[in-house]
């Protein structure tokens, strides 16, 4: 499934790096301790996060991540969209929680 | 074109600037000139609009359209300040293409002057400049990529000698979070060039971005990665001059941190650092005194793919 179709379906707002939205995703990883997302997520992997500071750019750029999903509506600093746009790699916001997500996700076959 | 040249265009026209790819001769005409002499520059030159100066101070453009409308009326003997367009829009050389695109969008005009900070007429750009300007600099990026990758590809094969060895090093400051992860992302790029395996240059990446965190995070004065590579493994060194660790034992055990509060709500300090790079290299050897500070060393194997098969997972 494209990133593109995700962000549709689940209504997220796409924050920065439209243009890596054509993406395959081929599954996920959540949580926001970057040692864990690193080892835990694999290329074209799509990373649930509360995180919004600009490490989590570097994480997903070194894994080669499909994108990154805010929850929550967290604040993202504008030094992380900057970057995430220069990388190509997109940052997606929801107001809803990371449970919330993950659960969409998984129904809608999006599985590790 | 391929989707990922595809994205590279789209990331072109966000960074290439109008003055790289602008029109520099331009032909310009004064308020007093007739219409049919503008009739006389248009055809010889092939071209369709041109800016009014007087001295250097763009005061209106004269397009074809407006000769048109001058030829219908009978009208070429008047002068050009009667037909031009005034209240010209204009761009900035130092705007990018992007920008030129959404005004050409806004605004419907064929051509906009370029001007300098200093509001001085510098060049022209019209749409067929920006699809030539990006169709060039697409292929001068994608050739200068091959190139490299070329290059540093045969890098071991065409250098004659018993051992070959390449030494990267890379400096890592304290505490600066917005240059993180830079040491690590420029090996990564470099191992990929050099033609390593994309599942050990993964290990390799995920080791070094892990050294690098800990250097910027707990290292009093900064400190270096350095990678060598040789055609059999990939040796990775963090060294900082201190505080240094207390406890090695401790500092080993999964899930132990001495990050303070501030950096763990960064998403820092889970006390899994060390945990991922044992579990991505081959060899890993940790030294660390109050006095010296710390010397982390790791080795991937660059033909041990049997040994870890895929990627290095660690077991949580």
């Amino acid at each position: 499934m494209k990133l593109s179709q995700i962000a549709k379906k689940l209504a997220l707002t796409v924050k920065a790096g439209e243009t890596g939205l054509d993406a395959e995703v081929t599954g996920g990883y959540a949580g926001d301790l970057l040692s864990c997302a690193m080892a835990g997520a694999h290329k074209g992997n799509l990373w649930v996060t509360l995180q919004g500071h600009l490490n989590i750019v570097a994480i997903a750029s070194l894994d080669e991540l499909a994108g990154i999903i805010v929850t929550e509506n967290k604040p993202i600093a504008q030094d992380t969209l900057a970057k995430a746009a220069e990388e190509g790699i997109p940052i997606l916001a929801t107001p809803l929680t990371t449970f919330e997500i993950v659960g969409r996700l998984w129904e809608m076959g999006v599985r590790t | 074109m391929t989707v990922s040249e595809v994205y590279k265009a789209q990331e072109l026209v966000y960074e290439l600037k109008v003055g790289e790819i602008m029109t520099r001769r331009v032909l310009t005409v004064t308020p007093d000139m007739t219409m049919h002499q503008v009739k006389n520059l248009m055809r010889d030159s092939r071209i369709s609009g041109l800016p009014v100066l007087v001295g250097e101070k763009l005061v209106g453009i004269v397009s074809i359209e407006d000769l048109i409308v001058t030829m219908e009326r009978g009208e070429l003997e008047t002068s050009v300040s009667e037909h031009m367009t005034i209240g010209v829009y204009t761009i900035s050389e130092d705007e990018s293409v992007i920008q030129a695109l959404n005004k050409f969008t806004k605004t419907r005009v064929g051509r906009l002057p370029v001007v300098s900070r200093a509001g001085k007429l510098v060049g022209i750009i019209t749409p067929d400049d920006i699809t030539r300007g990006v169709l060039k600099a697409l292929q001068v990026a994608y050739h200068e990529e091959e190139i490299r990758r070329y290059r540093a590809s045969h890098l071991f094969e065409d250098i004659a000698s018993d051992q070959t060895k390449l030494l990267l090093t890379y400096a890592v400051p304290p505490r600066d979070f917005n240059r993180a992860g830079r040491a690590s992302s420029q090996l990564k790029l470099a191992l990929g060039r050099l033609g390593v395996d994309p599942r050990i240059v993964r290990r390799v990446a995920i080791a070094a971005y892990e050294a690098e965190m800990n250097i910027v995070i707990h290292s009093s004065n900064g400190g270096h990665i350095c990678a060598e590579v040789t055609a059999e493994r990939i040796v990775v060194q963090a060294i900082d001059q201190g505080p240094g660790i207390a406890d090695v034992a401790q500092a080993l055990q999964a899930g132990y941190s001495t990050a303070p509060d501030w950096i763990r709500e960064m998403g820092f300090g889970a006390g899994m650092g060390f945990t991922n790079i044992r579990n991505c290299v081959d060899e890993f050897a940790l030294e660390s005194s109050l006095d010296k500070g710390t010397r982390l060393q790791a080795v991937v194997y660059l033909h041990l793919g049997e040994v870890l098969p895929d990627e290095a997972k660690p077991d949580r």
